[in-house]
Parts: structure tokens; sequence; C-alpha cells
């Protein structure tokens, strides 16, 4: 991480952080707007995993809807690497709630769809879903169709769609929300696996904590109306973590920290 | 439910069975084959009327302007379907008018398409097109519309143009609703050349009711009727059939019955 920091640093460009979100102001409504998101600044730096834990409501889809440039904010900006994002960028890759597959696609086709979009098609593409599709344990299901697939298998594909065009950047929302809580462990310490591979800058949202604190290296907190980031931690547990990891002190102090500002604001329902 | 070589042995013995109360009745009551003929008469009218060659020429006028009007009336619901899913304008100032011409009962139309077009081909021809066009338009909105919300973002957030949106996700997501809109816009087509055929043509299966009835030959009106829906079943299983190998994503029912037998799938 800090060598490609420091490659950046060398090349003469400015030290950007890959995520730069500066007073953002987002509201819906124009009679009696709703407050979605009220001045949020904060930066992620690259190859950094920042989560965003918060209950429904505290703006965090909102937010992620404003960094993929799918939502204009009301005041404030949000830049990539430097860029003010205005509309939606190829070096983002984006994985949803719901693995969100095209049924008429097959497993590689879905993977493929970003390239299709964008045009890149060759060997070095097809090798490298291929090869994406290995590491999320998806080798020999290449032909088959979503509907044939566990709903855990679904969001691996969404999640290699997602980074099949070597974006700089991956955004998820909520993407292990609809899986069982086992299928949702066993995603989570893949999810970092891959993330220890590709090295991308993540911005994680979820409404676990347990899941933010296991997965990022820094955690922003945020409560409800207005959405508001109403706490940051930092959170250096040596990686790989072992699912283990979560019966730690240190991480209980931390997921306890992190309910306290919850319950204060109102808690998670 | 009953499957495989028992149940279609049953439908057919159902069918054999009301052939024959129908068959004794009419024996029995005495009557008229103007009235009512007994099964046996349509059989021979039938037979008579294909061994001499004389019901094949009319099949094919039929089946030929059914065709037509079909393609005709399909590719304009598919592209004013398009068009009015598409732009928010033209649904605006076309779909009224659209609603207001369906409302009218194309029954009613057809003499003036006959008018219009002439005894030939063509009235049959803009008829069935008519006919077929509304049913198929409507799924080709509906289905265009259906779209995941998500699904759009997922597309929007490649930064896709509208076009590869289009090609990409709403059209291959629209084609459950437009098959079921072109199975019924087939059935439809073969309606509307029949009813133009009533008002004035030299030839087709419609023109022959019309002309038997003239000289009381009901039994021939029956053969002619079940040669119809023969055409119409047919018609139908074809654009099933062309499904099946279309839409190979979307086929709930097969996986409900993992074993093929050949249950009846009607319409």
């Amino acid at each position: 991480m800090n060598e490609v920091v420091a490659e950046r640093l060398g090349s003469g460009v400015a030290a950007l952080s890959a995520i730069g979100v500066r007073d953002l102001d987002v509201c819906f409504g124009s009679d009696q707007p709703v407050v979605a998101l009220d001045k949020i600044t904060f930066d992620v730096a690259d190859g950094e995993f920042l989560a965003v834990v918060g209950p429904s409501g505290c703006g965090k889809s909102t937010l992620l809807k404003v960094l993929a440039g799918l939502l204009a904010p009301t005041a404030g900006h949000v830049s990539l690497r430097g860029e003010v994002v205005s509309r939606p960028r190829r070096d983002i890759g984006v994985v949803f709630q719901s693995p969100v597959l095209f049924p008429w696609r097959s497993v590689m086709e879905n993977a493929l769809l970003p390239a299709d979009v964008i045009g890149l098609t060759g060997p070095a593409i097809t090798s490298r879903t291929q090869a994406l599709l290995n590491l999320v344990g998806l080798a020999g299901f290449e032909k088959r169709y979503p509907r044939e697939l566990s709903g855990g298998m679904q969001q691996r594909v969404g999640i290699v769609r997602a980074l099949v065009h070597n974006p700089s950047v991956l955004l998820m929302d909520e993407p292990f929300g609809a899986l069982d809580a086992l299928t949702r462990e066993i995603m989570n310490r893949e999810l970092q696996r891959i993330w220890l591979e590709e090295r991308k800058t993540v911005l994680f949202i979820t409404h676990s904590i347990a899941e933010a604190v296991y997965l990022a290296d820094r955690v922003l907190v945020m409560t409800p109306r207005p959405g508001r980031v109403a706490l940051e931690v930092r959170v250096d547990f040596p990686r790989p973590r072992p699912l283990s990891v979560v019966n730690t002190k240190e991480f209980g102090a931390h997921v306890a920290r992190i309910r306290d500002v919850l319950d204060a604001s109102g808690g998670i329902e | 439910m009953t499957k495989g070589l028992t149940g279609w042995s049953l439908r057919l013995a159902l069918i054999a069975a009301l052939l024959l109360v129908w068959e004794a009745l009419t024996v029995l009551l005495k009557v008229p084959s103007f009235i009512l003929p007994a099964p046996s008469q349509i059989f021979i009218a039938l037979y008579r009327g294909l061994s001499t060659g004389i019901y094949a020429e009319h099949i094919l006028v039929t089946l030929w302007e059914t065709l037509l009007g079909f393609a005709l009336g399909a590719t304009l619901a598919l592209v004013l379907g398009t068009a009015l899913a598409l732009s928010r304008r033209v649904e605006y100032f076309v779909y009224p008018l659209i609603v207001m011409f369906q409302a009218m009962p194309k029954v009613a139309l057809a003499p003036m398409i006959v008018v219009w077009f002439g005894l030939g081909l063509t009235s049959k021809v803009v008829s069935a097109a008519l006919v077929a066009f509304f049913p198929l338009m409507v799924n080709t909105v509906v289905g265009l519309r259906s779209v995941d919300e998500d699904r759009i973002n997922l597309m929007r957030s490649l930064a896709a143009s509208h076009r590869q949106i289009f090609t990409m996700l709403l059209l291959p997501n629209a084609l459950p609703y437009i098959f079921a809109g072109l199975e019924v816009a087939m059935v439809f087509a073969l309606i509307g050349a029949i009813v133009a055929e009533f008002i004035g043509a030299q030839a087709g299966l419609g023109m022959l009711i019309q002309s038997m009835n003239s000289t009381l030959d009901v039994a021939g009106q029956f053969s002619i009727l079940l040669i119809l829906s023969l055409i119409g079943v047919s018609l139908n299983s074809c654009v099933v059939a062309v499904r099946r190998r279309v839409l190979f994503w979307d086929r709930p029912r097969d996986l409900l019955a993992p074993s093929s037998t050949s249950s009846g799938r009607t319409t």
C-alpha cells in the first residue's frame, strides 16, 4: 500500500486521496426538503478499506450513489483522485445489495458485462475474468446461469463483475445484507482475501458493526436525520485477519464504542 | 394431475363421449342438419372438402393473410411500443390516440377497410394487422418499463450509452412480455383476417363460411370452424416453440416439472 502511495507521490501528482468528500449535502424534495446528508467531509486514502456503518435512513446509500455519479449533490462535491465526480466513471466498480445479475447471461457473461459496455475484448480481459472467478471460488461455474446459483455465489459474481474492468475504487452497498449469517462470515473472509490480492480502494457500506470492524482499516459511523459522520474509528488489526479476531478484547472495544454512539443517536433498529 | 399416455387417452375419451352424445341427441330429437348437423355429417363435409382440394386453396389464402397481417401488426406494435416506452413525450401525445382507436370495435371498422383496400389480399392483411397490433404494443411498453431499478443503476454506473442500456438490458428484459404479446397477436391476426373475409373476399375460409351459410350448409361451416381452430392452435404453438428457444432463461414451469412429459400447455 505504501508503495502505491509513494509511486503516486513520485510521479509528481500531489498526494491526492483516492476519494475526497467535501461538505456534501444531499436533500430530497423541494417543498419540505428531507436532508439525507448534512455537511459530510472525509477522505479515503489510496488502497484503504473504509467502512461506513449506520442505521437505515442515515444516508449511506445516498452517499454511495453520489460517489458513483448516479446522483448529483445538493451542495459540496465528491472527487476521485482530485477529479470532481459529475457523472458515472468507468474506473469505479459498484457492488449492490442484491447481486443484480442478468438472467440471460451466464456467469462468465455477467462478469464480463463491464468489459462489454466499455468495449474491452481479447484474451487479456477473458483471462483476468477467469482468474477473478477462480479467486472467488467460482471455477467450473462459468457457463452456469444465475438461477442455478445460491445467493452467496450470485453475490460473488457481482463482486467479480465490479472488479473485471480493473477499477481503482470499489463501492460496495451492503453487499452481504441479504445473505444468512454463516454465508456472510465466509463472504467477509473472502472479501478480505480478494482485497489483499487486488488492493483496491474500497468504500464498504453496511449496517453491521462487526462486519465493518472486521473488514475495514477505518470505520465511519453515521447517524440519521440528518445523515452525519458521528465518529471515526481506526482499526489496526494485522492482516489477514482470522474470523476469530471478533473474539478479541480490542475488537469488542471497537464494537462497543460504535454501538454507544449509534445508541445515543437513536440506535440501530 | 394425470400425466402421460393415460392423460391423453382420457382426454380423447372425453371428446369421443361428447361427440357420441351430440350424435345421439341429433338423431333422437330429429334435429334438422341445417340447424345443428351431427358430428358424422361434419366429418363427412370435412373429408369431402379436403379430398377434393377445395379447402386447401382457401386454407392457404387465409394462412397467408394471417401471417402477413401478423408480421405487419407485430412490426408496428414493436416499433410504436418501443417509442412509447422510451419517450414520455411520444407517450403523452400518441398513447391517447391509440387507446381511442383500440376502443373502436375492429369488426365495425372492417367494412370500411374492405372499401378502402379492396376485396383482395390487402384489406385482409390490414384488418389482421389492426387486430393483432394492440396486445403486443401494450406488452412491449410494459415489458420495456418493467426493468429493475438496480439493473439500470448498474448500467449507468458503467457509463453505458442509451443504446447499450436498450440492447443489453431493456430489450432482453422485455422479451418474456413481448413473446406473451406475440402469442396473443398471432391468434388475433387470424380473427382479423376472417372478419375482413366475412365482409367481402374472393377466397379464404371466412368467405367459404359466408357462402356455405347462404346455402344452409351448416355441416360445412362446422368443418371450417374445426380447421380454423386447428390453424389457430398450430400458429400458437409455432410462437411458443420460438419462445422456448429464445427465452431459454425464462422457463419457471419447466423447473417445476423436471420430467419432460407431454404436459398440455395451452395458450
